[in-house]
């Protein structure tokens, strides 16, 4: 599309100028994104250049026989780019522009949300840009840090190939909200992954009589690391008695489930979160 | 010649149709209801029918033999309720009435009111008295007292999840938070006569609610899709951390025999929820066949009313197979610490295969979130 783009330019310019003569351009064969530089031209009179590439025309009204200047930031996307001379459109120059240094990181960092201990659960992937949004394809290194409140820093490096690098790396074994630094060529971006606990581990209830009913209770409920399992997961407490069932679901608070539930002398009950059962209670006789 | 004299018969016939419609026609408009003597039981019961079928409540009202014993407002939150609920938005569409007995002073019918809500049909059943006086047969209405809530302060700290989603204006490469992690722990399908159904569970196993539902492909041994449908209402849609809920999926044109695979896809949207109303399920009992059912109580353990309470029941077999799913609309508001009955009937046979059961609750308060 783009060399369509460009052939078609290049035709116009042929059709439109007459030949005028011996004129000659000589262009830097690499341009940095946006900076300034100049071409070498020949000849004698007035001319107009046209330097055609990625995504439009500049144009300039210029005085050959001197080297024409390009100013910062008038050609500043990464690509090849042709130059001609109205006065001489059979004589073209060609260069590349290439991006400038790193400015930009975009760093997409996955899941937002995950278990601890999850083996290369969260994964980082960097592209590197410059201040002109091009993607900066030069090999870079890049660091990316981890860090979990109470755990130590990780800290990974890799090398962009074709302007990007990503890594994987595991999920720490403590809970808490890990902020995942990728940095490169002096700037960086920070993303916060979510570290939750796992499953919990074991549901241990006790009972105790009040009135004409039982108050269960659970214990702190955590995961197999030690962590307390969220507020709000749901503890299913289930009463069996006499052919009959009962069951309350209730979500932890403060780290713990609290139901009251009739009294029913030989009933069995029951307390489990997800798939994980807990201990069984046997009431009375 | 014809033509003009049909045309002008049936001009001359509405306007006569409209000026003096007959009585059985003005019924059908629901204008009013079709009046029959109350010289028999079953002409004063299809009487009373009528008028609630018409929404007509003070009519009704004043033709029970009971009504000194309560008010009408009494009579009329019995019928749809005081608090809003599923009968609020509901009209009564059947009335039916079977005989348990008959004297020449007074009988007993079972009483069925078949009521057309958004959820589809809600039977309540009614054991009715009906007496002779001199002015022939007249209902006793077994008045249900809906229990009111004296006014008092409930503390409730129950959490709340809300949820902050990547704005239009973030950069590229921001991540947004990820959809909770949900997994179908069991799935079923069965042959059935009405078609083939895909029953299971699942599991919400991520830390925060999750709004979920679940749809299937069938395919045939070719891997061409044969039908895809969801599981509409047959699920509970919210799910909080580590809540399970069963769901079924009905295939009503597709046989189990054509299927040779199915492609489950389950659904899941992070939502703002709260943990709070908390509903505990009681007295829950399997009952045989004939009519065997699942009857318990459901009892509101928070302060906020729940207007419309969905009961869904997964059923096992010994091994701990999943047998069936099914489910109860309670057409009645769940206010606080008031137990509300509730049955879930199960096919006959079924019933038999069945030997414990799992239930879940989703309620919906009007004006609050579900």
């Amino acid at each position: 599309m783009r060399g369509t783009f460009t052939s078609l330019a290049v035709g116009l310019v042929l059709a439109a100028a007459p030949a005028l003569g011996a004129q000659a351009l000589t262009a830097p064969k690499t341009v940095e994104a946006g900076s300034p530089f100049s071409i070498e031209s020949s000849g004698s009179g007035q001319a107009t250049l046209y330097i055609v590439g990625m995504g439009g025309v500049v144009t300039r009204d210029v005085q050959l026989g001197s080297p024409i200047s390009i100013p910062e930031g008038a050609v500043f996307n990464a690509g090849h780019y042709i130059a001609y001379l109205s006065t001489a459109p059979s004589d073209v120059a060609s260069f590349d522009v290439v991006p400038a240094k790193v400015a930009d990181i975009s760093f997409l960092a996955r899941p937002s949300r995950l278990p601890v201990g999850r083996r290369n659960g969260i994964t980082g992937a960097v592209y590197l840009f410059d201040a002109y949004k091009n993607l900066a394809t030069k090999s870079t290194p890049v660091n990316f840090d981890i860090s979990t409140p109470n755990t130590a820093q990780e800290k990974r490096s890799a090398q962009t190939r074709n302007g990007a690098a990503w890594i994987a790396l595991d999920s720490s074994p403590k809970e808490g909200a890990a902020h995942f630094v990728a940095s490169a060529g002096g700037v960086s971006a920070v993303r916060v992954i979510q570290q939750v606990p796992g499953d919990p581990c074991a549901i241990k209830m006790s009972a105790k009589p009040d009135g004409k009913k039982i108050a269960l209770e659970t214990e702190p409920v955590r995961d197999c690391s030690g962590n307390a399992v969220p507020d709000g997961t749901i503890v299913t407490f289930t009463q069996n008695y006499h052919g009959a069932q009962s069951t309350v679901d209730v979500p932890l608070k403060r780290g713990v489930a609290k139901v009251e539930m009739p009294a029913i002398p030989g009933a069995n009950i029951t307390v489990a979160s997800g798939v994980v059962l807990g201990n069984e209670i046997h009431w009375g006789k | 010649m014809l033509a003009i004299t049909l045309a002008a018969a049936t001009v001359a016939f509405v306007v006569i149709g409209t000026l003096w419609p007959v009585k059985a026609a003005e019924f059908y408009l629901g204008r009013q209801h079709l009046i029959r003597s109350n010289g028999t039981p079953e002409a004063a019961l299809q009487n009373l029918g009528d008028e609630l079928k018409s929404a007509s409540w003070t009519q009704a009202y004043d033709s029970l033999a009971n009504k000194t014993s309560f008010t009408d407002t009494d009579f009329l939150h019995d019928l749809v309720g005081a608090y809003p609920n599923l009968r609020t938005y509901s009209k009564l569409e059947r009335f039916e009435f079977h005989p348990l007995h008959q004297t020449d002073s007074d009988a007993e019918f079972l009483v069925k009111l078949h009521w057309a809500t958004v959820v589809g049909d809600a039977v309540s059943t009614r054991k009715v008295h009906m007496v002779k006086g001199n002015n022939g047969w007249q209902v006793e209405w077994p008045l249900t007292k809906e229990p009111t809530l004296p006014p008092q302060v409930i503390p409730v700290n129950y959490l709340r999840w809300d949820v902050i989603y990547r704005g239009a204006g973030d950069e590229w490469g921001t991540a947004d938070v990820d959809a909770p992690h949900v997994k179908i722990v069991d799935m079923h399908p069965v042959q059935r006569a009405e078609g083939m159904v895909i029953m299971g569970e699942l599991l919400n196993e991520d830390v925060v609610p999750a709004y979920v539902s679940v749809t299937a492909t069938v395919m045939n041994k070719n891997q061409k899709p044969i039908a895809t449908e969801g599981s509409f209402d047959k699920i509970s849609h919210l799910l909080l951390p580590k809540a399970i809920t069963p769901f079924l999926i009905k295939f009503p044109e597709v046989k189990l025999s054509q299927v040779a695979s199915v492609d489950m896809h389950p659904f899941s949207q992070l939502v703002p929820a709260s943990a709070d109303p908390v509903i505990e399920i009681q007295n829950e009992k399997l009952n045989p066949a004939p009519n065997a059912s699942l009857t318990g109580e459901v009892v509101n353990q928070s302060g906020q009313i729940a207007n419309i309470a969905h009961v869904l029941g997964t059923f096992y077999d010994q091994s701990g197979n999943l047998v069936w799913v099914a489910d109860q609309y309670v057409d009645r508001a769940l206010l606080p610490q008031t137990p509300v009955p509730f049955t879930i009937h199960i096919p006959e046979d079924l019933a038999r295969k069945i030997s414990s059961q799992r239930t879940v609750v989703s309620t919906y308060s009007i004006g609050g979130a579900a």
